[in-house]
This record gives C-alpha cells, sequence and structure tokens, in this order.
C-alpha cells in the first residue's frame, strides 16, 4: 500500500450474509458497501448526510450510510436495495415503483425503497401524509414525488391483499420475459 | 403503406419503462458504479478565487506523493473548448487566468481518492489576484482590474441583440394603454441526484469513457478537439444516467480530465464530482433582469411589444448566446404580438458559468409577461384570463417574428384548469389565492448548435430470427425516451415495447442522434425510428405476402403477427428474401427559420401549450407560502406513454415551484452562499401539493402520432401562477424570484406605509444595444401545404 492508515477486520451482515473485511477505520459504510463489497445499487448524492439517498436499513430501520462507520453495525442487519428482491422476484415496492413510474432517472430510488419498505414493516396502512412524513429526508428531483405516492399505497395495498404470500407478487426481475 | 388504424396496439398505453426493473432493483449501472481493475482516481484542484491571474503552477510536490500515478495542467490540455463554435472559452484545466470560485486548474490521478485529494492540496499555484465581477451592474461598468474574457464587449458584455419586427413605435401609438414593469429572475441549478461522474479507459489507442452526459455526441466532438485525435479513436457510451434537466449538456472538464490521464497511465481512472463540485459545474438558470413595455386597447388586445433583457451568463459562453436570444424568442409563440422588439444583452461575471436548465431561457421571461399581463388586466379592470386568452395565438399561423405554430391547444388547456380549479367562483379569504399562467415550449430545436446538414436523429433496426434491436444515439437521463422508441418500433411491427431490444447512447454502436435536450427526442427520435420502423414492416409485409400469394395491403400486422404468421416465422421469411433484415430512418427538421441573424433560435417543428392555476395559502404574519393544490393541463399531441407524460408533468410542476418559492444560487464576495444540498433549498416531498394534470391532445401534423414534447414547458407557467396567486392572495405583487417570506413581508410592509405594493427591482440599466436588425413580418396565416416549406 502507498501509504498507512489504521485498519481493523470487521465483519458485516448485508442481505444475510455474513463477510469479513480488513478496512481503513475511517472509510464510510456506505464506501464499503460500494467499493469493497460491490454492492453499488446503493447510491449517493452528498456524502453529508443531507439528501437520503445512501440510506440503508440497519436492523429494519432506514440510516444513512454516509454518516455510519462498519464498526458502528457490526453484528447488525444490514440490508441494501440489493437485498430487497427474494431472488428474481421484486417486493411489491419494488414492482410497484417500476408499474407506475416512480422510478425516472431512478438514482434516489433504492433510498427511498428502503424507507418506504421500513415504513410498510411498522404501518402496513399509512395515510399519505405519514408516507410523506417517512419521506421527509429523502430528496428526489425527477418525480415531484406525486408517483412515488401512489406507488406506496398501491404496494401497501398489495401486500394487504396477497397476505398469505407475505408481501410478494408474481413478477419476474428482468421484466421483460414475462410467460404470454 | 397499409390502410392507417383508428386504434393504437402501443401508442397512447401507459407501460414500465424498458429500464424500469434495473432502476428499482440497484443494478442499472451508473457511471460511479464503474470500478475495473486497476482504475486509478482523479480529483480535480480548482480556484479558490473568484478572478485571478495564475502566475505558477509547481505539481513537484505532488507528484513526488506515494500513490500518485499522474498530475496535469492546464499545459497538458490547451486547447480550448465549449459547447457552441462562437464561443470556445473554455479550457479542460485553466493554466492563465481562473475565472469563478471552482475553475479546474490541476488534476491527479491516484490509487485512492484520499490520494488524490491530498495531492491536490499538495499543488502549490501562485495567483495575482483581481477584481470579482459580480453583478450585472458591475459588468456593465469599466473594469477595474481587466476583463473577464477577452472578447465580446464593451467592458464585460458578452452579447449584444436587439431585433425588431413590425412597426412598434406605430403599435404602441395604436394602444390605449401602454404599461412598463420591471422583473428578476434569481439563477438556480439543476441539483441532478447524481453527481457528475466519468471514467475513462485507454485500449488498443483507444479512448472509451462512459459518463452521465445528456449528449454523447458533444462530448466526442470535444474530446476530439481537446485530445487531437480522430473521432474514430474515441468512444462516448452514455451510462444509467441520474439526472439532468439540462446540467449535464456541455462538454465538462472532468470529461475531457478523465480521459487525458487513462491516456497517459495506460489504466481506467474515474472522477466523480463531489457535491460542492457539482454546485461549481452549474450550467444553471441564468439571473435575468428583464424590462417590458405593453401597449393594448381598451378590450385588451396587444398592440405591441417592446422587450429587454439583460443576463448574469457566470465566466463562460457555455449555450449563452442562445440563451440569450431564448429570453426573447418564445413570447411571440403564446399571444398575437403584432409588433414586438427584443433587446437582449449577456455579460461574464466571475461566477459559475450558466446554460441551460429547463426551459432554457425562456421561464424568466415567461415570468416576466405572465405577470405584465395580469397587470394590464388589473389596470384595465378585466379578468386576467379573459385579457390573456383574448390574445391566444391560434393553430396554424405564423407569429411575428416567423415562427411556425402548427398545433396549439391553448384554449382546451385554459378550459380545463379553470373548469377544475373554479378558479372563476373562487371563494374570497385573506391569505388564500389563485393564480392562472400560460406557457409554450419548443419540441427540438429547430436548427443544430453547430452547423451542419446531417439529420438531428437516426435510428437503425436489425431483425434477426424473431429479435428486434433499434440502435440510437438518443440518450435516456430518466425521462423515458428509450421507452419513446420501443413504443414506437413495437407498434409499427405488431409487438410489445418489451419486446424490443435497445441499443443506445453509444458513439460506437448507435447512430447520430443530438440528445436530451431542448425537449428534442420524442419529436426527432420518434419520427426517425417511425421511419425505420415502417421500412422493416414494409419489408416483413412483403415476404410474407410473396409467400403467401397474397398482396401486401391485405397483410395485417398486429399482436406479435405479421399475416398468418408468427412474427419470427415472418423475420426468417425476411431474411432469406432480402438478406440481412436492416432498416434506418432519420429526421431533420423543417428548414422554417426566419430571413433574419438570429433567427436560429425559436423554430421549433412544433410547439407544446400548458395552463396552470396554483392554489395557495400566504401568512401575512411569516410571510411563508404554503401551496395547496397545482391544476395543469398540457398540450402534448399525443401521449406516445400517458404514464411518462405524467411523470414529466409532475416533475416539471415540482421543479417550478421549486424555482417559485425557494431555490437559488447566491454569492457573497465572490463565493457560492450554499455549496451544498442541506443549504441550497429544494422541496422535499413534505412541500409538494397534490396535482392534478390533464393531457392535452391536439394531433400535431408533423410530430411521431401526433406527439409533442412534455418534459420543459410544464415547468414554465407554475412560477408566474404562484407570483400572481400571492397577489390573490395578499395583494402584493412579488416581481422577483424565488418569492421567499421576507420578499412578500417586505412587500406588505410597503403596502402598509402606503407604497407600492410590490417588491422587486426598480430599474432596468442603461445597455448599449445596438441600433435593432428590422425584419418585415410574414404573412401571418399558414395552410398546410406550405407549412414546411417556407
Amino acid at each position: 500500500m502507498d501509504r498507512d492508515v489504521d485498519r481493523q477486520l470487521v465483519a458485516l451482515e448485508v442481505n444475510g450474509e455474513r463477510t469479513e473485511l480488513f478496512l481503513p477505520v475511517h472509510k464510510t459504510l456506505l464506501e464499503v458497501v460500494r467499493e469493497d463489497m460491490q454492492l453499488t445499487g446503493t447510491k449517493h448524492g452528498c456524502e453529508l448526510g443531507e439528501c437520503g439517498t445512501c440510506t440503508v436499513l440497519i436492523d429494519g430501520k432506514p440510516e444513512l450510510s454516509c454518516l455510519l462507520v462498519p464498526l458502528q453495525v457490526e453484528g447488525r442487519a444490514i440490508t441494501t436495495i440489493e437485498g430487497m428482491a427474494k431472488g428474481s422476484v421484486l417486493h411489491p415496492l419494488q414492482h410497484a415503483f417500476a408499474e407506475v413510474g416512480a422510478a425516472q432517472c431512478g438514482y434516489c430510488s433504492p433510498g427511498i425503497l428502503l424507507v418506504a419498505k421500513s415504513l410498510l414493516e411498522s404501518n402496513g396502512t399509512p395515510s399519505r401524509d405519514e408516507i410523506r412524513e417517512a419521506l421527509a429526508g429523502n430528496l428526489c428531483r425527477c418525480t415531484g414525488y406525486s408517483k412515488i405516492l401512489d406507488a406506496v399505497e398501491l404496494a401497501a395495498d398489495q401486500i394487504r391483499r396477497s397476505s398469505p404470500l407475505a408481501g410478494e407478487v408474481a413478477h419476474r426481475a428482468g421484466g421483460a420475459a414475462e410467460p404470454a | 403503406m397499409t390502410s392507417p388504424r383508428n386504434e393504437y396496439a402501443v401508442i397512447g398505453k401507459p407501460f414500465p419503462k424498458p429500464d424500469a426493473v434495473s432502476k428499482v432493483t440497484g443494478s442499472a449501472v451508473y457511471a460511479d458504479d464503474m470500478l475495473p481493475a486497476r482504475t486509478l482516481h482523479c480529483r480535480i484542484l480548482r480556484s479558490p478565487h473568484p478572478h485571478a491571474r495564475i502566475l505558477s503552477i509547481d505539481t513537484s510536490a505532488a507528484r513526488r506523493m506515494p500513490g500518485v500515478r499522474a498530475v496535469i495542467t492546464g499545459a497538458d490540455l490547451p486547447i480550448k473548448f465549449g459547447i457552441l463554435p462562437v464561443t470556445q472559452d473554455e479550457r479542460a484545466l485553466e493554466h492563465e487566468k481562473v475565472r469563478y470560485v471552482g475553475d479546474p486548474i490541476a488534476a491527479v490521478a491516484a490509487v485512492d481518492e484520499e490520494i488524490a485529494a491530498a495531492a491536490c492540496d499538495a499543488v502549490a499555484v501562485e495567483y495575482e489576484v483581481l477584481e470579482p465581477v459580480m453583478s450585472i451592474d458591475e459588468a456593465l461598468a469599466e473594469a477595474k482590474d481587466e476583463r473577464i474574457q477577452d472578447y465580446g464587449g464593451p467592458n464585460n458584455i458578452h452579447k449584444l441583440v436587439a431585433l425588431e419586427f413590425g412597426d412598434v413605435d406605430a403599435g404602441f401609438e395604436k394602444a390605449d394603454h401602454i404599461r412598463e414593469d420591471v422583473f428578476f429572475f434569481q439563477g438556480n441549478t439543476h441539483l441532478p441526484m447524481e453527481q457528475h461522474s466519468a471514467i475513462a479507459t485507454f485500449v488498443d489507442g483507444r479512448v472509451t469513457l462512459w459518463s452521465s452526459t445528456q449528449v454523447v455526441h458533444y462530448v466526442h466532438r470535444a474530446l476530439a478537439k481537446v485530445l487531437e485525435l480522430p473521432m474514430n479513436r474515441i468512444r462516448v457510451i452514455g451510462a444509467a444516467h441520474g439526472g439532468g434537466f439540462g446540467g449535464k449538456t456541455d462538454p465538462f472538464a472532468h470529461e475531457i480530465i478523465v480521459s487525458k490521464l487513462a491516456m497517459l497511465t495506460g489504466r481506467p481512472v474515474k472522477c466523480t464530482l463531489t457535491r460542492e463540485e457539482v454546485f461549481y459545474a452549474h450550467r444553471g438558470r441564468h439571473p435575468v433582469l428583464m424590462w417590458v413595455r405593453g401597449g393594448v386597447t381598451k378590450d385588451g388586445r396587444i398592440t405591441a411589444m417592446h422587450f429587454k433583457t439583460a443576463l448574469d451568463g457566470g465566466a463562460y459562453g457555455s449555450y449563452g448566446v442562445a440563451s440569450t436570444f431564448y429570453t426573447g424568442a418564445l413570447q411571440t409563440v403564446t399571444y398575437d404580438i403584432p409588433a414586438y422588439r427584443f433587446e437582449g444583452c449577456r455579460v461574464f461575471t466571475n461566477k459559475p458559468p450558466c446554460g441551460p436548465k429547463r426551459g432554457h431561457g425562456t421561464p424568466q421571461p415567461r415570468f416576466a409577461l405572465e405577470l405584465h399581463l395580469e397587470k394590464i388586466a388589473l389596470d384595465l379592470g378585466m379578468d386576467p384570463v379573459d385579457l390573456k386568452q383574448r390574445n391566444f395565438v391560434k393553430p396554424m399561423t405564423r407569429t411575428v417574428n416567423w415562427l411556425r405554430v402548427t398545433s396549439c391547444g391553448l384554449d382546451e388547456c385554459t378550459d380545463r384548469v379553470m373548469t377544475a380549479s373554479g378558479y372563476r367562483s373562487r371563494e374570497k379569504r385573506p391569505g388564500r389565492g389563485l393564480g392562472f399562467a400560460i406557457s409554450s415550449y419548443l419540441s427540438g430545436a429547430g436548427t443544430a448548435i453547430y452547423w451542419n446538414d446531417m439529420p438531428h436523429s437516426e435510428v437503425q433496426i436489425k431483425v434477426d430470427r424473431g429479435g428486434v434491436t433499434a440502435y440510437c444515439g438518443a440518450m435516456d437521463i430518466g425521462q423515458g425516451s428509450d421507452s419513446v422508441l420501443a413504443a414506437v418500433v413495437a407498434e409499427e411491427l405488431g409487438l410489445q415495447p418489451r419486446d424490443i431490444r435497445l441499443v443506445t447512447a453509444d458513439t460506437d454502436t448507435t447512430p447520430i442522434d443530438l440528445g436530451s435536450y431542448s425537449s428534442r427526442v420524442t419529436f426527432m427520435a420518434g419520427n426517425a425510428a417511425l421511419q425505420a420502423a415502417r421500412k422493416m414492416r414494409d419489408m416483413l409485409v412483403e415476404a410474407v405476402a410473396a409467400k403467401t400469394g397474397r398482396a401486401a395491403a391485405e397483410v395485417t400486422v398486429g399482436a406479435g403477427r405479421i399475416g398468418d404468421l408468427t412474427f419470427e416465422e415472418a423475420s426468417i421469411l425476411g431474411e432469406a428474401r432480402f438478406g440481412t433484415l436492416t432498416s434506418a430512418g432519420s429526421y431533420k427538421p423543417p428548414k422554417i427559420a426566419g430571413p433574419y441573424k438570429g433567427s436560429g433560435v425559436g423554430p421549433s417543428p412544433a410547439y407544446s401549450y400548458s395552463a396552470c392555476v396554483v392554489d395557495l395559502d400566504a401568512d401575512a404574519r411569516t410571510g411563508i407560502v404554503h401551496v395547496n393544490k397545482v391544476w395543469i393541463a398540457h398540450d402534448v399531441g399525443r401521449a406516445i406513454n400517458p404514464l411518462l407524460v405524467e411523470g414529466q408533468i409532475e416533475g416539471s410542476i415540482y421543479m417550478g415551484l421549486g424555482e417559485a418559492l425557494m431555490e437559488e444560487q447566491a454569492f457573497r464576495k465572490g463565493l457560492h452562499k450554499w455549496p451544498s444540498m442541506l443549504e441550497y433549498k429544494s422541496p422535499t416531498i413534505m412541500d409538494m401539493p397534490e396535482v392534478e394534470t390533464f393531457i392535452v391532445e391536439t394531433d400535431d401534423p408533423e410530430g411521431p402520432y401526433g406527439a409533442k414534447e412534455a418534459g420543459q414547458g410544464p415547468l414554465l407557467p407554475v412560477i408566474p401562477a404562484v407570483s400572481s396567486a400571492v397577489f390573490d392572495a395578499l395583494g402584493v405583487w412579488i416581481d422577483e424570484v424565488p418569492l421567499t417570506p421576507e420578499k412578500i413581508i417586505e412587500a406588505l410592509r410597503r403596502k402598509e406605509k402606503g407604497e407600492p405594493p410590490r417588491f422587486g427591482p426598480v430599474r432596468f440599466p442603461s445597455i448599449p444595444y445596438p441600433d435593432c436588425i428590422k425584419v418585415e413580418p410574414p404573412p401571418r396565416e399558414l395552410d398546410h401545404a406550405s407549412a414546411a416549406s417556407i
């Protein structure tokens, strides 16, 4: 290496998989997830905790990965956008976001989807104002938030309707290859 | 051609974007997500001074740092570039003079980003600090030290424009009432969620660059010029795009820098701007000071208008010459102005360069024009909606400045929002107000940025064993241009959008498209795709007809079948008959620019129209505005995918509300006041009201299936409608954007003291505009036969 930095062995559980990494202690969770684990679905917009883009779930609750270092979250369950679909089956929120056009450029979508997932897990029938409150820390420049609100409502509805399936709908990730 | 179909199978039906699943699963690959083996990271040293001469740059300490692989300065990239041929005034790295805080000076490629940043800090630069020029007034005065640029003038003036259409003085003489107003529109920025990012490789003597750009073609051209490589040794690919809004339409320093560093090191080199740097990259909304004089008859018909603008351009040209013309071009496309004088001026200041942002150069004059007409209506005791409606342009006419209007849904848009909002029967109570405004925007610029006769868009289609691939240089920046291509090709070939594979925005593999700006893609790439798809369809139909012994006219196409055969069977027959099945289509806008210098800015093959009503509460105690609801109707010609058209309209309303109420790119002593997402206020989901959207379809004669633009036009009426609603609520005019609480409070204070109840600029400076170029207006009526050939 070209310079001396303090490093530490850190064991992280991300999307149900445990990984041990030897990391510079000051490297943020955002950087570690993207660069050391190649989970580039987590995006960044400011790296200062201002925009919500880099949100991940820590034990099911939204946290800004740009403001965390891995040592703080050792032993806790970390969920990134890559952990949201079950294999190739999309989460109802992902399905709804795709279906109603709630993702335009899609850059803020991973963070927003994870916050919405956390919301729906604690409140299956949120009002529009409750959805707004939950997403108040996530900026989006494309959609005007309108279709995001619609998509969260639609997903909540779908989860309720298909409750025996525990939040899965028969939609294949990859989209194009639906059976005729 | 087969017989026309009344009903489309795909067009007009909502369907998800082709890349929707990759966007919601995190699998879309944006430029910064790429990390090929041995990637070096680049950071850029930027000027801490708004205006300074560079006396020396010493990179020796930076070069010695462990982990540093290359350090470059302006001496390595001396050739100037710029988006417009007339303003090639930028360097990727400046080694003689810096012109704004953030101007790039040196760049480092290192094994990690922190080392690159530390090496930038180790570059020693000696400056001779010059007096900065930070306002329009300062730029108009003689420079204290020296001018910012060595072209333009007098003083720090960049561009002066003066045009007169018809006899303006005679028009004012005919007026029963004349009014003058001054307005100011503060600058603001795009604030895309994705920070600009680019990554380059240099393999086998060829540069490949992936970038979050809106126009791969313009980046390609700039790279060829600055790197002194033939275009065929450079490949530019649009990575998945995290938001543009006009801010990624120029070629940027970091794109050139990583390409140069890749050439020097032989390794992939990536540069992702920090959020602070994104504020310096800018190219956002110009601050514009405006003066308007309008004459009307006593029944509210406009007889003449004189419009003056002064644009604060920042330090470089960017699209600024076009922006200047745009501040005067489109007033006539909504209102029938029989005599019109426009004088425009752009100045250089020591700030990040301004350029195109959603609505490019037209939201500022739209704000001024709509409020000016509201005030005239009040003077006359008329309802402002009536006055505006009386002056609406009519379909199939030419404006006094030679712009060709074909389809125009202004009346229907107005009726829709009037009815839905209950504007005319609104309940009057203090603090609540409704405001109305209209607007229009281009469906693509009718002339190219640099002079050439090539098509503006080209599409190739390949059909092979049932698979369909469409190739086009168009760049999907999230607005859904890929969806337009897929829909058009699918419609013509009797397939579904998901059946079409798309290859886009890659200068090696796709034919040219001028990219995602000026709301051009649906109209231009859509028409190119339509032509290519119809040629392919004809070949497949001919092959099936020959095989089955039928006339081509009897072979129907649809539901995945061509005649009695499946699409796959038909494609095999076609390949047997014609060999490799490829087709191509292209689109070139009609030559409709008027016969005068400067007529290239403004013409478009079609204009969209919008009408909007904003309902808000304005608190007289705090000045805080709460928007309750927005109704908007947008004439999109035809919605190819209504889901995405709604998305564009809703996003435009959001961005318009941000500009109207809070967004502001402001400076203090040469420094950006708030280059962060926390302090640069933009609307959150808590600030966004409910929106009711009406899509109006006027079936444009030249748009693909009648379609026009939707991505920019709907932003324009929102801003004046907010100001008009604040007047309705509180009885004060806020003639300056953004309408922050302190401006509203100040206007109320003035009203209470008996002063004019307004907040806004009081004067327009004296500007040495040249004598007007006088232009005879064209014949007003337009018939279909001559529409494309004037």
